[in-house]
């Protein structure tokens, strides 16, 4: 295995030249290459900008737009941290601190967390796929310019010092007209069903480019994890946000128009809300962390220079991990007041989750353990993934049994098993994702040293910061209050969580320096510097616009490795294959067993999804406003434009001769 | 040395039915709309069950126009279904036909829909039931709404000679959508002027 797999340090001795200078081992034959570019490269100017379609581009934008917000949202938590710092503090009002911890978490949870996966699978679905573009590029743009609309939708009303105020959960009665009379909630309520048609026809397309676009060969066994991870999560949230997306209908027709859903006066249920909420929540949870997860399954091996350990269990347990997620959302409500026959059921079922979700862990701390392990910076986050995974999982499982989350609901013992949850197996998960494929993405590496900087600056602060709220949440702190007395006892670990909280800031910072320092000076990365086994790593860093010149045909799980691994005759082909260059056009296969059955032709730039977005803005903001007519000339100009959207063009050739690469 | 061939195997281009891309895509577009009509009919058996002691407070809503509507929407799937095979086998002015009168058919559900709203003794604001009632065949309502508005438009399409006898995936799609819409109705009926009467 050593031939291929060499680490970067014996390279050094080419400092300046590239980690890998080997040709891609897809060929990309000049000829070839400018007829593709011809037809697949964007449209220079604004219609480029506006109208591209084209997957890497859109995953970028996903990823650089949730790191504005999570940036937004950590600016946000800091502001909190400074007030309580201190008992008794003064720098922001209850009002404030109610919608600062609100908007920190919508962002995060909605505008950072779920967006950001977006954009890695985006980016690297077709990729490793060996495909050329995603099942629908067109929606593709769709959902991420709903996604910046409705991001500056929920963030509009944050400088007027009107933002959701409600908490994340938005729970009636506290959210109806009677208690929150303001705008907030109704940009809350607004924003999320905005942001749940991007969700949506995201989450189809992901689906669709599954089952169709992949490399002639590329069997259901063979996929990476986070194609597992990211077509569960999506087929979660087509099952998912409808819920949210009609409690939120509901509570804005309560506050608007005056129905009874949840006001019990005219005969509706307070609690209907929180299980439409948590119906949607729980599985969405998952959907936040299974594409994260799966990342780490596909690029920690790298590191380890061995494959995954136990793929099939590991892809198993990602889909055992969601069926199971749809059946423990009262573990939400434990302290609603529910019958205990339901409480019973889904705290066995909270309990029993615990073990799909533990098989990733074993199976990561196996091919640690079983590997040569290569201490990189995208290892050392990977490797924590790990240890926060295991500690936000444990304090996890134990709020499943409820007398102990009778004890500590509302408190922030939950606080710091969910930011252990989703900072330990989302964010360190990503950013470990960046180091390892920013030089993908740009061509270049980041700088080693400063990222071991980068990591011990936000693993010691997120632990400073996190690790002594279980404690604070065990001697009874409740959450979501914006200040506490002196005399409680809570003074010096709140300190000690703020000055956490900066130093993980600083990492972060960091963090964002060392990006722009790769991007202008980092050392060219050539196709593989990893040496890793994918197909994303078989082309040129950046990618050409059409991915492929040669449509790869796969015939092992590590294209790559397969002279280093020798696990049999077979050899994937990635010199000869499939040539599609009869315009703007990729290959279809069969659902399961990747057989090729169907040439299908790509839209080029296009304004309509740019379009349809505007069109939504504006309906969502006049529906905020109340005015009917504004309302009415959005939906109008939105229906106008699907109807282009649709429009047929000249019926193309019923079938199309092969044309191939040898 | 490698080189370019063009071989004398095919394949087809964007295909048709389950070949092509778009059908899956409408498999998603099924998924998360009728998830959506589980979650709307969930919230109705929620506040009825949770709530009033009389679920609906009103007695069981009347049969006397809900039943001709099911009957021309129902029908109308029928109809559509024999105009998109007759279009199939080239018989185009059959096929426009056949879409013309489902959209009249559509257009007669809306219209007694909207009349049955009209004489309702209660308001969207009422109660709980009111609202739930509302939101549940309003929701059902303008999904039908879009589906006639798709095939009105495919009817004008039809008629001006853009979509020609090649263009099978788009009256395929229309069709689906508006028999998914239909299959709907199906549980709404069921959920709203059946199960009240059985319980």
């Amino acid at each position: 295995m050593s031939a291929i797999l060499t680490s970067p340090r014996d390279r050094q001795g080419l400092r300046g030249a590239p980690f890998d200078p080997k040709p891609p081992a897809s060929p990309n034959p000049p000829d070839i290459a400018e007829r593709l570019e011809a037809l697949w490269r964007e449209a220079p100017g604004p219609l480029g900008w506006f109208g591209t379609v084209d997957h890497k581009t859109i995953g970028i934008r996903y990823i650089i737009t949730s790191f504005v917000f999570l940036i937004l949202g950590g600016l946000e938590a800091l502001v909190m941290r400074i007030q309580l710092a201190q008992p008794n503090a003064t720098t922001l009002t209850p009002e404030q601190y109610n919608q600062l911890f609100s908007l920190h978490g919508v962002t995060m949870i909605f505008l950072y967390a779920m967006p950001v996966l977006s954009g890695f699978s985006n980016y690297l679905w077709p990729l490793m796929l060996g495909s050329r573009d995603m099942a629908f590029p067109r929606l593709n743009a769709l959902s991420y310019w709903l996604f910046l609309g409705a991001g500056i939708f929920l963030y509009a009303s944050f400088p007027l010092g009107a933002a959701p105020d409600g908490g994340w959960f938005g729970y009636v009665p506290n959210t109806g007209r009677e208690f929150s009379p303001g705008p907030n909630i109704d940009i809350y309520t607004l924003g999320l069903i905005f942001l749940g048609i991007s969700t949506t026809v995201g989450a189809a397309n992901f689906v669709v480019t599954l089952l169709r676009m992949r490399a002639p060969g590329m069997s259901v066994n063979r996929l990476p994890i986070l194609i597992w991870g990211t077509l569960t999560a999506s087929i979660a949230n087509l099952f998912a946000v409808p819920a949210v997306s009609l409690a939120c209908l509901m509570l804005w027709l309560d506050r608007n128009q005056g129905t009874h859903f949840f006001d019990i006066a005219g005969g509706g249920q307070p609690l209907l809300w929180q299980h439409l909420f948590w119906l949607f929540g729980h599985p969405w949870v998952y959907a936040i962390v299974l594409p994260a997860m799966g990342m780490v399954s596909d690029a920690l091996p790298v590191h380890c220079r061995r494959p995954l350990v136990g793929y099939t269990l590991v892809a198993t347990a990602t889909v055992a991990t969601m069926v199971v997620g749809f059946g423990v959302w009262l573990h939400h409500m434990f302290a609603t007041g529910l019958p205990v026959l339901a409480l019973s059921f889904f705290s066995a079922a909270s309990f029993v989750i615990a073990i799909p979700s533990a098989v990733s862990v074993f199976s990561w701390i196996a091919t640690i353990y079983t590997g040569r392990v290569r201490l990189t910076v995208p290892f050392l986050f990977f490797a924590s993934v790990i240890l926060l995974f295991v500690i936000g999982g444990v304090s996890g499982v134990m709020t499943a049994s409820l007398a102990f989350d009778w004890q500590l609901t509302d408190t922030y013992f939950i606080v710091a098993h969910l930011h252990y949850v989703l900072i330990g197996i989302n964010l360190f998960a990503v950013v470990g994702a960046i180091y390892h494929w920013l030089p993908k993405m740009s061509g270049r590496m980041m700088d080693e040293r400063l990222g071991r900087w980068v990591f011990g600056f936000m693993f010691l602060g997120f632990n400073l910061a996190f690790l002594p709220m279980h404690w604070l949440g065990l001697i009874g702190m409740p959450r979501r209050v914006w200040t506490y007395g002196a005399d409680m006892g809570f003074s010096t670990t709140n300190l000690v969580i703020s000055i956490g909280a900066f130093v993980f800031a600083i990492g972060i910072l960091l963090f964002l320096i060392n990006i722009a320092t790769a991007l202008r000076s980092g050392r060219p990365a050539g196709p593989d510097p990893w040496g890793a086994p994918t197909l994303e790593w078989a082309i040129s860093s950046p990618p050409p616009v059409y991915n492929f010149a040669i449509i790869p045909m796969v015939a092992s799980r590590h294209p790559l490795w397969e002279d280093a691994l020798d696990e049999g005759a077979d050899r994937s082909r990635l010199a000869t294959g499939f040539l599609l260059d009869n315009g703007k056009e990729t290959l279809g296969v069969t659902p399961l067993d990747g057989e090729p059955d169907v040439i299908l032709k790509m839209p080029g730039d296009t304004l309509l999804p740019f379009a349809l977005s505007v069109a939504t803005l504006i309906l969502f903001s006049a529906l905020l406003f109340r005015n009917g007519w504004i309302a009415a000339f959005g939906g109008a100009a939105a229906i106008l434009t699907l109807i282009l959207w649709f429009r047929p063009h000249q019926a193309p050739e019923a079938r199309e001769k092969v044309r191939i690469y040898e | 040395m490698s080189e370019t061939r063009t071989l004398d195997d095919t394949l087809p281009v964007h295909g048709r039915g389950q070949i092509g891309t778009p059908w899956w895509g409408m498999l998603c577009l099924f998924a998360t709309e009728g998830i959506l009509f589980a979650y709307l009919i969930f919230s109705y058996a929620y506040l009825g069950s949770q709530g009033y002691s009389d679920w609906p407070p009103y007695g069981p809503p009347s049969l006397s126009l809900s039943i001709p509507a099911t009957i021309l929407l129902v029908g109308s799937s029928f109809v559509l279904e024999w105009a998109k095979r007759s279009s199939r086998r080239g018989k185009l002015g059959l096929g426009r036909l056949g879409l013309g009168t489902a959209i009249l058919m559509g257009a007669g559900f809306v219209t007694l829909s909207l009349k049955e709203w009209a004489d309702k003794p209660f308001g969207l604001a009422d109660s709980s039931y009111s609202s739930i009632y509302f939101l549940l065949t309003g929701t059902h309502l303008a999904h039908v709404a879009l589906g006639l508005a798709a095939l009105i438009v495919l009817l004008v399409w039809s008629l001006v000679g853009r979509v020609g006898a090649g263009h099978e995936q788009h009256r395929t799609l229309a069709t689906w959508y508006w028999h998914f819409v239909d299959v709907v109705w199906l549980f709404v009926f069921a959920t709203v002027y059946v199960s009240p009467r059985l319980i």
